[in-house]
């Protein structure tokens, strides 16, 4: 794996208002590390527009610009507009949307900012429900998970929707996953995305959830490399929407990732089971198309 | 100098003079015209622009947010639906107090699906916090919006420049399009009041608690209450350049009549013609235009109001279970005021339904020969046939 040396200098503030545990705080700070201070940051509805504090106060030491629900890409793009209007090229535009903000309210306005190719980088930091309300469905949670809107024996039936394959066919420059347990790798193609400005960029980062997971706080990075070495998120890159390289998986079974979850413990074995011979193929299918 | 234009056009050509940085926009008719023009100045160089072909109104106005805040000079235009769409960003824009434009062209909202003239898609914004002008031709639209990014760099707030479906919007008459030194003088490039700057970084319009929502939403009213004055300085100094005003309201010889009619957009062409009929013909009758929507313009309409008998609103909107939406305002406008006016209102050229001079003349009959309205809204040339009620 290439080593990347993380930045000293940190751009988030202490003290900020996300839970003990935080998988989407993490990959801020990990994030701005590689972008540096020229950034700014377009946050729509989502636990990051309550995690960046209250008026008066900013718990990053980038700009923000607070947005509706389903608009991240689109005011980012705006905002690239804006700043090319006034000469400054130079500064990264991030909309930085949870699942539900890039997964469904905000897909129409991604898709429309990817295939205009405006020059932003999108970040989704996915911990698969609308965490911020209070742990209901979105269409990035994973079948047989539980939440609030999905409950008891309602838990859901469908699996995860592929944002990867939607966003690599706008054919974008730039569409990597990202995992807050693989630092290193998060940070390399979070540079390397900036470097890509001929488009939008697309990075999904793998962010845990203890809150809404229910899982302890100390057990989030662990759970995150779980993530990836079970193939429930492997990591990958898709360049011009056909360059597929596989970065990292691993060959534990899915087993080991569920049953330390709360939000999968009413599972069966043969739930587990089905859910294992769909990771399978999903993990083949990378890389075939990877030419592994 | 004269050009003949079309009302969507005359828009176009505002933005243009004003150097506008920014503009997104979908296509919806009777509006497309306006962006398209833009589109084309931004692509051949004629505008130094940059042209954003967003996906959807609301997109427009998240992306026009997005661009105003790096403190440029922006622009969208939409009509009905689209302007629907819009309606939570049109929120976000006002309380982020930017100065944004909007040329909207006022169209029904379906089912059943109607292209045509009708005012309850932007009169269903007027809670926003917007401020908004209704133009009755297309050169009014094109000084008006001028005007506007005067008025909205100003008092940070955003500005909906208005027009009618197709009897303005493609309607071509002869406009003065000013020339770009006259325009630069009565328009300098914008100074805003912040913008996103990466070496003072902080947060924009982000979460609100209790503590400080009000104060902010009461700022709004306060910037609100500075419209009246600053439009006068604004309107002071178009006239300097550019010999033309207009004035929150217009009063058509008001002075000692005993019914005025209250009219706004195309209807108000059509309107003085009738009036100058009728008051040839010997009637007592007055004409007043409603420009200026948001803000109120309170005073000015008790003024101009106070000593007539009657006043006949004509809405070409509708706001169901209470009545037309311009005449619920100027009833509360003249509440308090001794001995008012009796107020009619009259609802007519709903979906594009022509009003022609002899429903205007209808209008003042009916109004002169009833001592009060017979009915709180009195709807105009309805085929009876086709109407349907609740009852079993």
């Amino acid at each position: 794996m290439q080593q990347v040396n993380l930045s000293e200098r940190t751009y988030m503030h202490p003290g900020n208002m996300s839970c003990p545990g935080c998988g989407g705080g993490i990959a801020m700070n990990l994030v701005l590390k590689a972008l540096g201070e020229k950034t700014v940051m377009v946050i729509p509805a989502c636990c990051w527009a309550i995690i960046a504090g209250p008026h008066p106060q900013t718990s990053l030491k980038v700009p923000i610009l607070h947005t509706a629900f389903e608009t991240a890409a689109v005011t980012a793009g705006g905002v690239r507009a804006g700043l090319d209007m006034r000469g400054d090229t130079q500064t990264t535009v991030v909309a930085w949307a949870g699942d539900g903000g890039t997964f469904d309210i905000g897909l129409q306005s991604l898709s429309g900012t990817a295939e205009r190719g405006d020059n932003i980088l999108f970040i989704c930091y996915d911990n698969e429900a609308y965490m911020n309300t209070g742990v209901q469905r979105s269409s990035s949670t994973p079948f047989g998970t539980r939440t609030t809107t999905t409950p008891g024996a309602g838990w859901k039936k469908t699996r995860k929707k592929d944002i990867m394959e939607i966003m690599a066919a706008h054919r974008i420059p730039y569409a990597a996953t990202a995992n807050i347990a693989f630092p290193q790798d998060l940070v390399r193609k979070v540079e390397k995305a900036k470097k890509m400005t001929g488009g939008t960029r697309f990075i999904h980062i793998y962010a845990t959830c203890p809150t809404g997971w229910g899982i302890a706080s100390d057990q989030s990075v662990k759970i995150a490399r779980l993530a990836t070495r079970t193939n429930a998120f492997p990591l990958y890159e898709v360049e011009r929407g056909v360059e597929y390289t596989l970065n990292e998986s691993g060959d534990l079974p899915v087993e080991a990732y569920l049953k330390v979850q709360g939000r999968f413990k009413h599972l069966t074995e043969s739930d587990v089971n089905e859910i294992q011979r769909d990771l399978d193929r999903e993990v083949a299918l990378i890389k075939k198309k990877a030419g592994l | 100098m004269r050009q003949v234009l079309e009302g969507s056009h005359a828009i176009s050509e505002a933005v243009r003079l004003a150097r506008v940085d920014v503009t997104a926009g979908y296509p919806i008719t009777p509006q497309t015209h306006i962006i398209e023009a833009i589109s084309e100045y931004c692509a051949d160089g004629t505008m130094n622009g940059r042209f954003i072909p967003v996906e959807s109104e609301h997109s427009s106005m998240a992306a026009v947010v997005g661009a105003a805040s790096t403190g440029v000079r922006t622009f969208t235009a939409t009509s009905s639906h689209g302007l629907a769409l819009m309606h939570e960003m049109l929120h976000w824009a006002s309380a982020a107090r930017l100065p944004i434009v909007l040329g909207e062209v006022n169209r029904a909202l379906g089912p059943g699906w109607n292209i045509w003239m009708d005012q309850t898609d932007s009169l269903s914004q007027r809670d926003t916090g917007w401020l908004q002008f209704y133009c009755e031709d297309g050169q009014e639209a094109l000084d008006t919006t001028l005007m506007a990014y005067r008025l909205a760099e100003q008092v940070n707030l955003p500005v909906m420049v208005i027009i009618d479906a197709f009897f303005v919007s493609h309607t071509f008459e002869p406009i003065e399009v000013p020339d770009q030194s006259l325009v630069d003088r009565f328009l300098p490039a914008i100074v805003p009041r912040f913008a996103i700057d990466t070496k003072n970084p902080f947060a924009l319009y982000q979460m609100a608690p209790p503590a400080n929502y009000m104060e902010m939403r009461r700022s709004i009213d306060l910037a609100m209450d500075c419209v009246p004055e600053v439009f006068k300085t604004v309107e002071d100094e178009f006239e300097t350049v550019f010999k033309r005003r207009y004035g929150s309201i217009e009063t058509i010889g008001c002075e000692g009549a005993k019914i005025i009619l209250v009219t706004t957009g195309s209807a108000t062409s059509t309107s003085r013609i009738v009036i100058e009929e009728l008051q040839q013909e010997g009637e007592q009758v007055g004409l007043l235009k409603l420009k200026r929507f948001r803000p109120f313009p309170t005073q000015e309409i008790r003024q101009a109001l106070f000593n007539a008998e009657k006043v006949a609103v004509l809405d070409r909107n509708f706001c169901f279970g209470v009545g037309g939406i311009f005449a619920q305002e100027i009833r509360a406008a003249l509440y308090g005021l001794k001995n008012s006016p009796v107020m009619f209102n009259y609802i007519a050229g709903l979906g594009g339904r022509d009003i022609p001079p002899h429903l205007i003349r209808e209008i003042y009959t009916t109004t002169k020969k009833s001592a009060a309205p017979a009915e709180k809204s009195i709807w105009m040339g309805l085929d009876e046939e086709l109407l349907q009620t609740c009852s079993k």
